[in-house]
Order: structure tokens, then sequence, then C-alpha cells
């Protein structure tokens, strides 16, 4: 396949623009000069008028140079990238969904409060909770937000002096720019030899517990270990006076399996373009609703559904809550899309989910873990960290080498460098939806690079060689920005 | 058996006994106590089949009102302009729709070039130096320049025009007592506009923020605004929608610092107020204290050029606690919808969209106030949106329950009975002589009840 060259569309000029997107004027134009007088735009907007053919011949290609979930396995940690079914796509764009308007009167609206108001049931089944807000826009974004609860649910209290939040060293960077955001301090706890949060090591951090306002922890960690000791963890916690947030991002292990309210967690996110299959769109639009104990319910953000007697309502307004976090209800087309998903699966297929997560991801880790240096005997679930520091010594190939490699081979790259616990990480989660070949596929592609990395490194180092680019130079890029035409 | 998966259970058994796992035992690890196989009426037992799913979803869709097949007025920061065919068809590709994060540059740049044309338009929208990826929407993006300015400015307090849309108020409100800053709201003048109400000589605030066209839709006064806001020490900060630009002087030819907002008008759906896409604009001045991801040009290395991720360093993954923001996910697939859609309108069509928008609204407003029952609420010009108040004192939430049974959507119904009224391209004369008309039979029954 040849990569066309694409120039910037802002600079693409000279096409004859015949394309009318609209009906022409029925009224002649306002005079817009003097009407606004000195608020007026002077110059004409700089931007090029382009032809439709050309436009849609522009984003083809460009979109060709890139790698999506259709095009092949996508292992990359802690991201989930499973197939995203296309009835999803069909049902948030009913018209009844992509067209109503989120300040339309309750009795206009009774499809989509009805919709959350269920969907709300069936996570706060999936995750032990009371309640869930709509509200958070990314997984990050429902960090801040169930730190908030946390915040307001100590403020309530007058218990104003709980300003730590602890926080593993494996934990995703999020968490301790979250915990930033509410003006708590972060105290790291270190891991144990088996990628566990480390008992001793978390008492020592609790110290007294006056100043605890909570635990920020994923369960199955970044390592892919379920880490055996979490009750007692959370017990910790609670006892001390503090409460304990799960970071929901690797819940696709344990969905319908363990439930984080059992575990002792009091508030949790979900990344909806993980493990609800949402597509992530190179970037987003993500969702990150908040599932919430008793105890933090008068801190739900506004607005939230309630049934009203057979309908629902929205409601606005409510004494403690901690208020906003973003415009409106929340990004409501990316629940429907979860919606139709837990419908497709059923508790059984959701079952079946975490069961194909955690087989497939140890499948490749067996196959492949002889070649790699493996840190730990714990038993992985839904993903695994392997280091290649065995081969950056020998051979001089790193973990970014492998992974670029790997592209070669038709795969999209793990996780690399992450969780930062591990040099050279490599952190690989296949997801339930991939076929056996294509496990056998990646299990294959990582092996032969190890045996590369000693016949031929340099194929390695100056991977990936049949991409769009070649190794982009970022030092070049962060030095001298170029951020637009 | 879920009809996602590309193995069943015995498959999956076959596979795991291969390299000498129990697929029963797969769950060992998880302490026995907190394993988890319970029922719930809320959840189905089986899933259903696709054509169930499509139903259940077309059932629930068809219990809403929506502006397809309603005469829908209502704006407040949410509008409903035309988008074109392509877009949806572009945006639904794979490559783009089903990608992560561009973290690995040679396989995605698609999405990098995509991001890196969306800062482009971005930044001759707004006349500012440089933009980022994008943030979740219009409020959480004024909500996070709020913090830039107070991190830059080392002062803990910001001054909020009452002209800037209440979603976006409390969301700040939300950012900054989290933090422990303070949020002081500035009340309007007779002309909807900020202007006779800044903060006093000698307060200290890290931030001026207005909002123009405003919550009522009066285009405001930026560069008077950002002079005073400087004056007093203050960044001047604006959140501007997208499409008013192509009529209205930018904010960085006003001497406004950050530009911020929503582009939901630039080809998005309504969504019922999500996912929409924010934007945030500043001066190079500023750039590294700016939060999300931003894209930058490079060469590769065989010197061809391409596009990375680049200013990391004040992001999470890097900075962890001293990142300047937690933004990770963004709204990269929802830039690259505004971003075809100023591609497919060009100058051309957005002015055409604006001037259309425009034209009609000013001819609902008269035609409203000719009836003799709503007076104007403020003086000043504004941009497709406008607010009026009855007369005498007609219900306006019983005229737009009326207005339902007509199949229209009125304004948006402010507190103290004040009507919001948006009016976009699409409206045509028909449409708003239809609203007229209809709204002069059923106030007057209203004024008479």
């Amino acid at each position: 396949m040849m990569y066309k060259d694409t120039p910037v569309i802002l600079t693409q000029t000279g096409e004859v623009t015949g394309q009318r997107m609209i009906p022409q004027a029925e009224l002649e134009h306002v005079d817009a000069k003097s009407y606004y007088g000195k608020a007026f735009r002077a110059e004409k907007l700089p931007l090029p008028n382009l032809s439709e053919i050309g436009v849609i011949r522009h984003y083809t290609n460009l979109s060709l140079k890139n790698y999506g979930v259709e095009n092949g396995t996508y292992p990359l940690g802690s991201c989930t990238m499973k197939y995203n079914p296309k009835i999803n796509e069909d049902s948030a764009g009913l018209p009844g969904f992509a067209n109503s308007h989120p300040l339309q009167p309750d009795s206009t609206i009774q499809g989509n409060l009805e919709l959350l108001w269920d969907l709300e049931k069936k996570l706060s089944f999936i995750c032990g909770m009371d309640r869930f807000s709509f509200q958070p826009a990314a997984g990050a974004h429902g960090e801040l937000l169930g730190l908030l609860l946390i915040k307001a649910y100590h403020e309530k209290r007058g218990d104003t002096k709980r300003n730590v939040m602890i926080i593993p060293d494996s934990a995703h960077g999020t968490n301790p720019a979250s915990a930033m955001m509410v003006g708590y301090d972060v105290r790291e706890v270190k891991s144990n030899e088996k990628g566990m949060v480390d008992i001793g090591a978390l008492k020592k951090a609790i110290g007294d517990g006056e100043e605890i306002a909570g635990l920020m922890l994923t369960n199955p960690s970044t390592l892919g270990i379920f880490d055996e000791s979490i009750l007692e963890i959370t017990k910790l916690i609670h006892d001390a006076g503090g409460l304990n947030y799960y970071d929901g991002a690797n819940l696709n292990a344990i969905t319908m399996r363990v439930r984080p309210g059992d575990m002792g967690f009091d508030v949790v996110h979900l990344n909806v373009h993980k493990s609800f299959s949402t597509p992530h769109g190179g970037g987003g639009p993500g969702a990150g609703p908040v599932g919430l104990k008793k105890i933090l319910e008068p801190y739900m953000p506004v607005p939230f559904v309630q049934p009203d007697g057979d309908k629902f309502k929205l409601v606005h307004e409510s004494e403690d809550s901690i208020g906003k976090i973003r415009g409106f209800i929340g990004s409501h087309g990316i629940f429907v899309r979860t919606y139709a998903y837990i419908l497709a699966n059923g508790r059984q297929g959701l079952r079946e989910v975490s069961e194909g997560a955690v087989a497939n991801s140890r499948y490749i880790y067996e196959r492949v873990k002889d070649y790699y240096r493996v840190g730990t005997t714990s038993k992985t679930m839904h993903e695994f960290v392997i280091s290649a520091d065995n081969l950056k010594s020998k051979y001089g190939v790193t973990a970014m080498d492998v992974a670029k490699r790997l592209i070669d081979y038709g795969f999209h790259p793990p996780t690399v460098y992450f969780p930062l616990i591990v040099p050279e990480a490599l952190m690989v989660e296949p997801t339930e939806t991939e076929t056996k070949r294509d496990l056998d596929g990646l299990a294959d592609a990582l092996i032969q690079i190890a045996k590369e990395a000693e016949t031929d490194p340099d194929v390695i180092k100056a991977a990936p060689h049949n991409t769009p680019i070649a190794r982009p130079n970022e030092t070049q890029a962060a030095r001298n920005p170029i951020l637009k035409v | 058996m879920n009809g996602y998966l590309p193995q069943d259970r015995e498959s999956r058994r076959a596979m795991l006994e291969s390299v000498g796992i129990d697929l029963d035992k797969l769950f060992d690890m998880v302490p026995e106590q907190l394993q988890y196989d319970g029922t719930c009426d809320c959840l189905n037992e089986e899933g259903l089949s696709e054509l169930e799913v499509i139903r259940a979803l077309e059932a629930l869709a068809s219990k809403n009102v929506d502006s397809r097949r309603y005469d829908s007025y209502l704006g407040g920061g949410i509008y409903d302009h035309y988008q074109p065919s392509a877009i949806r068809h572009l945006t639904q590709r794979q490559e783009f729709l089903t990608a992560y994060t561009p973290y690995q540059a040679e396989i995605s740049q698609g999405t990098m070039q995509a991001i890196f044309e969306w800062q482009s338009y971005i930044c001759r929208l707004t006349g500012l130096d440089v933009s980022n990826a994008s943030m979740y929407d219009g409020p959480s993006s004024a909500a996070e320049a709020m913090l830039m300015a107070c991190r830059a400015k080392r002062r803990n307090r910001v001054f909020v025009s009452e002209g800037v849309n209440p979603e976006t108020r409390q969301t700040i409100r939300t950012y900054l007592h989290a933090v422990g800053f303070d949020i002081v709201v500035g009340a309007l003048d007779e002309n909807g506009q900020t202007q006779q109400f800044l903060p006093e000589e000698g307060d200290e605030y890290a931030a001026w923020l207005i909002q123009s066209p405003n919550y009522y839709g009066v285009v405001e006064d930026l560069e008077s605004f950002a002079e005073k806001a400087h004056a007093a020490g203050a960044l001047a900060v604006a959140s501007c929608d997208l499409v008013s630009l192509a009529l209205l002087k930018s904010p960085g030819e006003c001497g406004i610092d950050i530009a911020v907002g929503d582009g939901q008008s630039l080809g998005l759906p309504q969504n019922f107020g999500g996912p929409t896409v924010g934007y945030m604009a500043t001066t190079d001045a500023l750039l590294r204290r700016m939060p999300g991801r931003i894209c930058g040009q490079t060469v590769d290395r065989d010197g061809k050029t391409c596009y990375v991720l680049t200013i990391q360093a004040r992001e999470q993954h890097i900075r962890r606690e001293k990142a300047t923001s937690n933004i990770c996910s963004n709204q990269a697939l929802l830039a690259t919808t505004a971003t075809i859609y100023l591609a497919m309108m060009g100058e051309a069509g957005l002015t055409e969209v604006a001037l259309q928008s425009q034209t009609k609204a000013m001819y609902l407003r008269d035609k409203l106030i000719d009836t003799g029952l709503f007076e104007p609420v403020f003086k000043g010009a504004f941009f497709r949106e406008f607010a009026l108040r009855p007369v005498d004192g007609v219900d306006l939430k019983a005229l737009n329950e009326a207005l339902l049974d007509e199949h229209i959507l009125g304004g948006y119904v402010l507190p103290g009975n004040m009507w919001l009224i948006a009016v976009t391209e699409k409206k045509t004369v028909e449409q708003l002589d239809r609203f007229v008309d209809a709204v002069r039979r059923l106030a007057k029954k209203e004024v008479a009840k």
C-alpha cells in the first residue's frame, strides 16, 4: 500500500468549491459590519475553501495512516482495546438520542432518562455500588469527581485535617495528578516483591491516620496482579477514617467476578471506553462514570436522574452537591453505546468477557515468559508486564525497539515504560475479543523478536520498516515547537 | 455464549490446557469470599441479539422529542447547526474511531495530523498562538483556564462575568473550591454587557473571564475588557463561540490571553449535551502552562515531515502530581469532527452559516416583539441567540407546554420568566413564521386564563 502525501488541509488551495451544504439565504443578510461596529471582524477568516471530494480524500488518506482495532490486535496494556461493536454506533446515532437537547423539558426526554436510570442500576450492580454519576468525560475526570466526593464527605463532617491521598507506586499517572487537582498531598506506597501493596509500607504511610483522606487503588494493579490482601488494605484505610477509591481502568479483568464495592471501595470510576467497548476515537471521547456508596450520595454532582412516579426527572439542585465538573448531564452519546453493549452481553456474557480477557492474557504470558524477564511469580489477570532489560543488557534492544518491531509484524505495540516500577516494561493486554490465531500471532512475534535481538538487533533498532513514517525526532519537536500552520 | 467473542468456553479451555492452565481455576487468585456470581433483575441473564438490541434502543429513542421531528429554539450552549453528511462517514472510519491516543507515532499519523489541523484551525479562528489537542467541553475548559491563570499569576481568585453560561460558572466554582480558590461574579448592565461591573482597582485577580456572545447572546467588548484586565494585572480569558468568530473580531486580536469554549456548534450533534469538544488557545508565553495534549510537527529519521505528541513535560504521565492538569483522554474524535466540518465549510461556508443564523435570529426577534407580547431583555447587539421578557405576564413554561402540542420546542425559560431563544441557519422563514403565529395564538390564550 502506498501512503499518499497529505499536505496540511489549511495549506491546500486552488480548488473550485461547488459544494453547498445549506440552502441559499431567504432573507437579505444582516449588514454585520454596521451591526457589530468595532466588534466586527475586519478581515475574512483565514480558512481555505475546499471541494467536497478534496476534503473526503484528504481525511480518507489520513485515516489510512492510522492503526485501529479493526486492523488487528491492539494489546495496549491498561487501555483494553477490545472490539467496538458496530451496533453501538448505530444506536448512538438514532435521531432521538443524537438530536435531543439537554435543556428540553423532562417530559420530552423520557427515553434518555429511562436509559440513564436503567444504566445506573446496571452499573451499580456490576460494581457493588449504590449510585452512579454520569458527569465525568473520561477516566481522569472520574478520578477528579471521586476525590471531590471524598473531600466533600470529610468536610461535611468537619474533618478538615485529612489532606493525604495514599497511592501505590504502580498507579496510573492520573491518580497523583487528580489528587493534586483537589489539593491533596500524595503519599506513595511501594509494591512488594509479589507486585502487591506492601502492607508494612501502607501501615507506615497511614501513621496515626489523622491526615488520611483515602486511598486510590486499581485491583488488579497495573501489573495485572490481583492484590490478595485487598480486604485488609481497605479496612486499614477505613479504620484510619479514610475512604477507598477504585480506579476502574482494569475492571475488564473482574467484570461480574469480583465487585469493587465488595472489596471495600466507597467510590469507583469506570472507563467505559475500555471495559464497556465504546471506541476511543484516537484519544476520546471516553467517559468515566463514577459509582458511589450511599454515604457519598448527598454530594453527587447535579443534575442526576431520579424516578418520579412512573416517569423520570432530572434533579438540578441538591443541597450538599459538589456542583458540576462539566456542562449538562454527561457524555450521553457514549452511555447509549455502553447500554447497548451491556444488553448485548447480558450477565452471563459479561462474566465471559472477564474470563476471555484473563484467559487470553494468561495464554500469551505462558507462551512468551521464557523469552523476556518476568518480575514476579504472581499469577496475572487481564494483562501482564514483561521486561526487555534482558535484551537491552545483552543486545542493546530496548522495550521501545521491541514495540516498534511488533509493528512490522502487523501488531499494535503494547504499552511501554509503564508501570514505572518495571524497567524496560512491556505491558500486554490482548483483551477477550481476539481470535486464537491472533493470540498465537502476537506470541510468535514477541518470541521471534527476542530471537532476532540475538541474531539481528539492527533490524529491530531500525524498526518499523513499512509505516507511513519512520521513528520521529521528538527532541526537535519539543525544542522548536511547530504547533500549527 | 457471548456474541462478541471469537472463542467459546471449550476452545478457551483447550487453549489454556495447551499451556498447562485450568480454565476453572482462572480466577483462583481472587480470595473465595470475594468471588461473586449474583444475579439481578436489572441485568438480562443472557445477551440479546443485535436485532433485539437495536429494537430496545429504538424504543427508548422514540420516547424522546428531537429536533428532527420538532422545530427547536433551544440553545444555551448547544446549537442545532447543520452537519454535512461527509463528516459522519469520515469519522466513522474505524481508523479514526477505534484507535487509542496516538502513543505510537508511526501508526498514528492520521490522528496526529488531524489534531495538528484542529490546533491550526483553532489558532486561526481565535487569533491566538497555540492550541491544545482539545478539552472535555466548554465549561471544563474554562475551569482549567482559571486554574492555569491562578498558577501563572500566583493568585487565588478569579473574576467571572454573569454573562458566562451558568454551566460554566458552576463548573469553575467546583474546580476552584477544591483547591480553596475564590470566584467572584460580576453583573451585567442594561445592554447585557459586563463593562460597567468590573472589579475595583487593586483587587488581585488571577483572571477575568468573559463570554462572547454571552449566555444571553449579547456580543461583549473584548478589547476594552482585555485592556482593563491587563491594567489590573490579571489574565484576560474569553469563552467564545467558534461560529460567531466568522463575523466577530478574534479574541487574539482583542488582546485576550486565553480563549476557551465548546466546539459543538462546529458540526457536532446536540447529543443531549455530550459528548462535545472543548477547545483552549493561548499565547506563546503561556504555552508551557497549558493543560492537555499538544501535537507538534517534526521530521522522522529520514527527514520526512511528521507529527508527534510534544511538550509532554507538563502532563500527568510524566509529572504525576506536579502536572498542569490530570487530563489524559480528551475528545480527539470530536476535534477531528469539528476539523472536518471547518474543512468542508471553509471561510465561505462558515460565514454563510453565521450570517444566516444571525439574520434569521434578528427576523424572529423582531417578529416576536412586533406581536406586542414581548420586549427584549437587553439592548446590545447579539449573535444567534437573544432573551425576551413577556410584557403582560405570560407564563413561559405554560407557553412552552402548549407549543409542544404544535411540535415546537420553545426557547429555554430562564429564572425570572425570561425566554432564551436560539436560531440557526437550519430554520426556514416558514418555520419562523409558524413559530410566531403559534406564539401569538397560544400566548393570548395563556393570558386569557
